[in-house]
């Protein structure tokens, strides 16, 4: 019996392909808690970290993972945080997330990460606690409907109602979670199914009769053939790309196929990273604040590749006018996305990656190589770059204009610090970001040229992302600086995870690019509803003179060094400072809240709607 | 005598049409087959939900496998939205096959209880007409009739427009369920029986 236990510990997940009779030896073997079968289950899928909050009903699964060699468990300071540094942590890696929270509340609080999740096809996989069986529909304490609360956010989610079924709803959760279009699963385990014991047999193998994530359609050689045809025969085409480059892993091939046919690209705000946006084809990203040239050439294209995409709002305006006058290709591993928001003219269902490995094959540019239509293209770029300038009324915000003490020549802009960041870390860094205008900016100056290196919520457009995420993006990869870049509004939503960073020594940084407002509701407040305030002022009205709230003090609090930045000269040495720390990092630079996020397509509007001063 | 058939052949094309297109959008019944698990029928039904689409009618019960039941949702919709809820449908884990049923390549019924006022003096024309649909009476009460009737949409609607008068007291209808003509769960079938043995 004590050998057994000993197979326990170092269970065959050491070696990734264990045969599966060795897997199957340690289940009959030896009777386990209910609680300790999830967690010798997310040992057998690989799992090293877990952000888990404990509670009444998660606390069984908490003492079982104090006894696990292999999976760290950290503590976020909230559900919210939890939930979110396990998107990081997933969006960082590639790797399925865990986050674990008790019923109720906890459960509750975990809900905006698993829609953030879900929205960005991250695989993440939240394990609630739930109250006993014979507890549940009594409105007992702590109890909530799990289940029914996460049902229109989950890929697909488990209520265990029999403790035999435990390893192969785990196993089952994590493949949904990781394959085809990916996204989260909920497990939800009530307390005595937690406590109660058997002898687990693990399954080796999942079978679902309703879930083929199959990589491609049958017909995907020839409609692949089809394409290749017509990128031969358009003049102006444009290869649209987003999260699905990154989940599927085709940024190779995307560069592949771009470099042999000649075919400028552009990406979703998703699918940043997915190419290099130093390329010499790169048109940065689309959409309601990408770039004009982008955007531009979207418009008078003549054949749209869209790969991996999902035509979203934010990045078609007006879905009717969007690409009017181009064919429209549309490669996806979801059939669901085609002909969801624009009809296309030619569609396959099929991985990204696979479907770009075999377009490389057939694939060609014409003669001409579209020299005409890049160098139309060019034009636009040198015409429209991003830009920005020091206005007067930057210059006279109450706050700043009372720092700079009449030194105002010295005013740092928000695109500034981000375009510094940039030149510091050579581009290298993994950026995450809140919501709001620090979220496009960040988009905008920082020059992204690998996957996984811009971790945003982008679907949700969930505030407070940005400094749980990179604490599990740092989990991750802790070999890359990771940099939060974030507004005072969405910091404030998750800032005790500076706790989090600071006890268990994850050196996730922080830049607060401090406005002290919502600045992009301020931006909509001054272009739409004559610049009246709706609770956007996020400082102290008895005191506008001065930086609410204090952010050294609170970083203090939290034991993490922190500074603030008000002159434009010290930006520099500000950054190489926070970068040189080995610790959390809390860097607080005020800029002026009157700046707008430029160019910008209004809404539901198209093209030729758009603003650029 | 009325001749049901001879009524079938010769009903109303506009009739048909206003049912068709209730609403001005298309009427689609379609067949999904899902495993018997834990909330299937929430997932659907929020699917429906949130997701804005319309069910005018669902039947749900368990198949000859009984880790399978089969669904039948009469939904409306043009054409878009029918092949996304078709697609949505498809995603969800515990849904194993879904058929979208065309004109004349299924076929139809619904159940209808209802319960009729009937004094003795309309008591045996509504019995004669019940006669004529070949519905049957399952209570009679003093002052009220209980009437089963099966059919299909056109026929139903003929049945309770003549019953109208009479005054309907209640009505519970089990909606619409179908079956294609041919076969094609075999295949859903054996992936089933491939599961059950582990």
């Amino acid at each position: 019996m004590t050998k057994k236990t000993e197979t326990k510990t170092k269970p065959a997940q050491a070696a990734p392909a264990a045969p599966p009779a060795a897997a199957r030896t340690t289940g009959p073997g030896r009777p386990m808690k209910g609680a300790e079968i999830v967690v010798e289950c997310l040992e057998r899928e690989g799992v090293e970290v877990i952000f888990g909050y404990p509670g009444g009903a998660s606390l069984e699964l908490h003492q079982a993972l104090t006894r696990s060699k292999k999976i760290r468990t950290i503590l976020p300071r909230h559900e919210q945080g939890g939930a979110f540094a396990a998107g990081g942590y997933a969006r960082a890696s590639g790797k399925v997330g865990v986050c674990m929270s008790t019923s109720g509340p906890g459960a509750t609080n975990l809900v905006s990460g698993i829609a953030d999740a879900y929205m960005d096809s991250v695989p993440v996989v939240a394990i609630t606690g739930q109250v006993p069986q014979a507890m549940i529909g009594k409105t007992s304490f702590q109890e909530t409907d799990v289940f029914g609360l996460t049902l229109p956010v989950v890929k697909h989610s488990y209520l265990v109602t029999d403790l035999a079924d435990l390893p192969r709803i785990v196993k089952e959760a994590f493949y949904v979670a990781r394959t085809g279009r990916p996204g989260p699963v909920v497990i939800d385990v009530p307390k005595n199914i937690q406590q109660s014991t058997t002898q687990p047999v693990f399954p080796t193998e999942v079978h679902l009769p309703g879930y083929n994530p199959s990589p491609c359609a049958d017909d995907l050689d020839a409609k692949l053939a089809e394409m290749a045809g017509l990128i031969e025969k358009s003049e102006r085409p444009v290869i649209y790309c987003g999260g699905g480059i990154i989940s599927s892993g085709a940024h190779k091939e995307l560069l592949e196929f771009a470099e042999k046919t000649q075919i400028p690209v552009t990406t979703t705000l998703m699918g940043i990273g997915g190419f290099p946006e130093t390329h010499p084809l790169s048109l940065k990203w689309l959409g309601m604040h990408g770039t004009v040239y982008a955007n531009w050439a979207v418009e008078n294209a003549d054949l749209l590749i869209a790969l991996g995409v999902r035509f979203d709002d934010r990045v078609t305006g007006n879905v009717k006018s969007f690409c009017k006058h181009g064919m429209i290709v549309h490669i996806d591993i979801d059939p669901s996305e085609i002909n969801k928001n624009k009809p296309a003219n030619l569609a396959a269902v099929a991985d990204a990656r696979l479907a770009l490995q075999r377009l490389n094959k057939i694939a060609r540019a014409p003669s001409h190589k579209f020299a005409k239509w890049r160098a139309a293209i060019g034009e636009q770029k040198a015409k429209f770059p991003f830009r920005y300038k020091v206005t007067d009324e930057a210059r006279h915000n109450l706050y700043v204009h009372d720092l700079l003490k009449d030194d105002e020549t010295r005013i740092i802009m928000p695109q500034f610090v981000i375009q510094e960041l940039c030149a510091l870390t050579k581009g290298d860094a993994i950026i995450t970001t809140g919501v709001g205008q620090h979220q496009m900016w960040s988009g905008q100056y920082y020059d992204f040229t690998a996957p996984r290196t811009f971790i945003t919520s982008g679907g949700l457009g969930a505030m407070g992302f940005g400094y749980p995420a990179a604490i599990g993006a740092k989990v991750a990869r802790p070999d890359k600086e990771v940099i939060d870049i974030d507004g005072d509004g969405s910091f404030m939503m998750n800032v005790h995870e500076l706790a989090t960073a600071h006890i268990e020594r994850i050196a996730a940084k922080a830049i607060i690019l401090n406005n002290q407002h919502l600045g992009m509701v301020v931006q909509w407040e001054d272009r739409f509803y004559q610049g009246v305030r709706g609770n956007t002022y996020l400082g102290d009205p008895r005191n506008p003179h001065q930086i609410y709230p204090n952010y050294m003090q609170i970083a203090q609090g939290f034991g993490v060094p922190a500074e603030r930045v008000v002159f434009k000269r010290d930006v520099r040495p500000a950054l190489e400072r926070m970068l040189a720390s080995n610790e959390p990092y809390v860097l607080d630079v005020i800029v002026p809240f009157t700046e707008h996020v430029l160019p910008m397509i209004p809404a539901g509007k198209g093209f030729n709607d758009i603003i650029t001063e | 005598m009325f001749d049901w058939l001879h009524f079938a052949a010769d009903r109303n094309i506009a009739r048909q049409r206003a049912l068709t297109y209730k609403g001005g959008l298309m009427r689609h019944t379609i067949s999904v087959l899902v495993e018997n698990k834990f909330g299937v029928l929430a997932r659907i039904a929020e699917l429906f939900s949130g997701r804005g689409y319309n069910i005018d009618t669902l039947n749900v019960a368990p198949t000859l496998d009984a880790k399978l039941s089969r669904m039948t949702i009469v939904t409306r919709g043009d054409d878009a939205t029918l092949e996304q809820i078709i697609k949505q449908l498809n995603k969800l884990v515990n849904v194993v096959q879904i058929q979208d049923f065309r004109e004349g390549q299924y076929v139809d019924r619904e159940l209808i209880l209802l319960k009729v006022k009937a004094d003795s003096k309309a008591r045996s024309e509504i019995m004669q007409i019940c006669d004529i649909f070949r519905a049957k009476i399952v209570d009679v009460q003093q002052r009220e009739l209980s009437i089963e009737i099966t059919g299909t949409e056109d026929k139903l609607e003929k049945f309770l427009q003549l019953m109208d008068p009479f005054g309907i007291v209640d009505i519970t209808r089990t909606g619409k369920v179908a079956m294609p003509r041919q076969t094609k769960t075999a295949a859903a079938s054996e992936a089933m029986g491939v599961r059950s043995q582990h």
